[in-house]
């Protein structure tokens, strides 16, 4: 495998087999020296067209702990400000020598253009494209729930079975999109939860079960896994919901739908959270939820991706 | 096809020849430190090298009654240390198990099937150093089948087998294959 691009390029094998090295990566950033020399002489570019906290810091620690040579590129600062295309700011990074590129960018589809436009050789890594992908996202949020459900004996199981409800903003989320199909390649039952306002326009083609009612759901499925997504509001420009008030208080996750899932199942949040607005603090600060756990199993998701994709023979389908 | 093969262990070699790295070992152990088994730590090297450790540190424990298996033996993956990581197909990594009192100041002795190039044990002495500093470190194998490539050398050989080249050596054992066997492949 060269490029990830988007959760559909994994099969159930090699997503298990990418979760697999993770848990040993795991096992390195709880130890006192977190290094590797694994991509020792590799160069690899963050190149965050949009604003990021935990995927570009989790990269660059991912990055760091394999020993890589990690550059920073941020749009704002940059030639980008001055008007510098996508293209040529591809083929500075591939005149400089990078090995792999891990891009984030508003724009739905950039990682495929940069992967398959032949600016650049080197690695491709989607680390969320406007309102289409965010493989890694989905990687870890993979992680998380085998880890919470199998605890150590989770090397090479998958998610068979495992009732996960998608609730909030569907349509505007990668987040949703790339877990709907990683989950699905495990063998998970994929619930999307969301106002016919926030759901895809058509949402027949998606394999998963839809829901127009939070509470419904909650009473009828017997869910594992819940997973709250961010109400996005920079990519909101016209009115899906009434108010906020009414969004918190009729899709909002609190300490009352918290009381209605089973003691073992869990809450997870790809962050940021929206305090008060998709996730109260009850439900994000309890023993359920995972918000935390997912960012620090990121590192070892992201740790395995890079080594997946970096190591091994060049040009080999190999993962 | 051409291949032929010819067994060099047996089951009941191997026993012999793991029995004997044992107590060699317990030896120059002895000779080493005066505290005994207390501040030994044996590692396997997957995948084969763990199983061999687990027979090894067994043994030890039938003979030193105050030896305590969970206290002695681990397993060190060295697959990140690898200097062929770019030239090889990818490996899967596996789980790295450090006995609790840690390898600082300890006689660590590593355990692997086969002692080739040599390359498998410079990373496993890299990976080895992320976790401490160890007072001696020995190295014991099933097999010695020459051609190294490095300046390393094995403290305790099951046996010495030359071989060409070419020749493939399986090291076969019960915990993964169907029998306890050496075979060499030409």
């Amino acid at each position: 495998m060269k490029n990830l691009l988007s959760a559909a390029d994994l099969t159930r094998e090699s997503a298990i087999e990418i979760l697999d090295i993770a848990e040993g990566m795991a096992g390195v950033n709880d130890r006192d020296i977190k290094k590797l020399p694994t991509l020792r002489g590799k160069t690899v570019v963050n190149l965050f067209f949009e604003d990021s906290t935990r995927t570009r810091i989790s990269f660059e620690l991912a990055e760091k702990r394999l020993s890589a040579d990690v550059i920073n590129f941020t749009a704002k600062g940059s030639s980008v400000s001055k008007g510098e295309s996508l293209k040529d700011t591809a083929q500075t990074l591939e005149a400089m020598g990078a090995d792999a590129v891990v891009i984030r960018h508003p724009s739905s589809g950039a990682a495929q253009i940069l992967a398959h436009s032949g600016w650049i050789q080197g690695s491709i890594i989607n680390a969320g494209d406007g309102t289409h992908e965010h493989p890694t996202q989905a990687l870890l949020d993979a992680y998380t729930i085998r880890k919470r459900f199998h605890g150590s004996d989770s090397v090479g199981k998958g998610l068979d079975g495992m009732k996960v409800a998608i609730v909030g903003d569907i349509l505007h989320s990668r987040v949703a999109r790339s877990n709907l199909l990683l989950l699905n390649s495990l063998g998970a039952e994929i619930h999307f939860v969301a106002p016919p306002t926030l759901l895809p326009s058509n949402p027949s083609n998606l394999n998963a079960e839809l829901h127009f009612s939070l509470d419904q759901t909650l009473g009828e499925v017997d869910l594992d896994v819940v997973m709250m997504l961010r109400i996005q509001s920079e990519r909101m420009n016209a009115s899906y919901f009434p108010s906020e008030r009414e969004y918190s208080r009729i899709w909002g996750f609190n300490a009352n739908r918290l009381s209605m899932l089973k003691d073992s199942a869990i809450v997870m949040h790809p962050g940021p959270m929206n305090r008060g607005l998709e996730i109260d603090a009850v439900t994000a600060d309890s023993k359920q939820s995972t918000v935390l756990e997912q960012v620090t199993n990121g590192v070892s998701v992201r740790m395995a991706v890079l080594y997946a994709l970096l190591s091994g023979e060049r040009n080999s389908d190999v993962i | 096809m051409g291949v032929s093969t010819r067994t060099v262990l047996s089951s009941e070699d191997i026993d012999r020849a793991v029995t004997r790295i044992a107590h060699e070992i317990l030896e120059a152990n002895t000779a080493l430190q005066k505290s005994g088994t207390k501040n030994l730590v044996i590692l396997g090297i997957p995948t084969r090298g763990v199983w061999l450790a687990e027979r090894i540190a067994s043994v030890i424990s039938r003979a030193e009654p105050d030896a305590d298996m969970a206290n002695i033996l681990g397993r060190l993956d060295i697959t990140m240390y690898r200097d062929d990581l770019t030239t090889n197909p990818t490996r899967t990594i596996t789980e790295t198990q450090i006995p609790k009192q840690g390898i600082d100041d300890k006689v660590v002795v590593l355990v692997d099937d086969v002692l080739f190039s040599g390359r498998t044990i410079r990373a496993a002495l890299d990976a080895l150093g992320e976790y401490g500093r160890p007072r001696a470190v020995k190295l014991a194998v099933l097999v010695d089948r020459g051609h190294r490539e490095l300046p390393i050398r094995a403290d305790f050989v099951g046996k010495n087998l030359p071989t060409a080249r070419e020749e493939r050596i399986n090291v076969n054992l019960s915990e993964t294959d169907s029998q306890n066997a050496v075979v060499i492949e030409s």
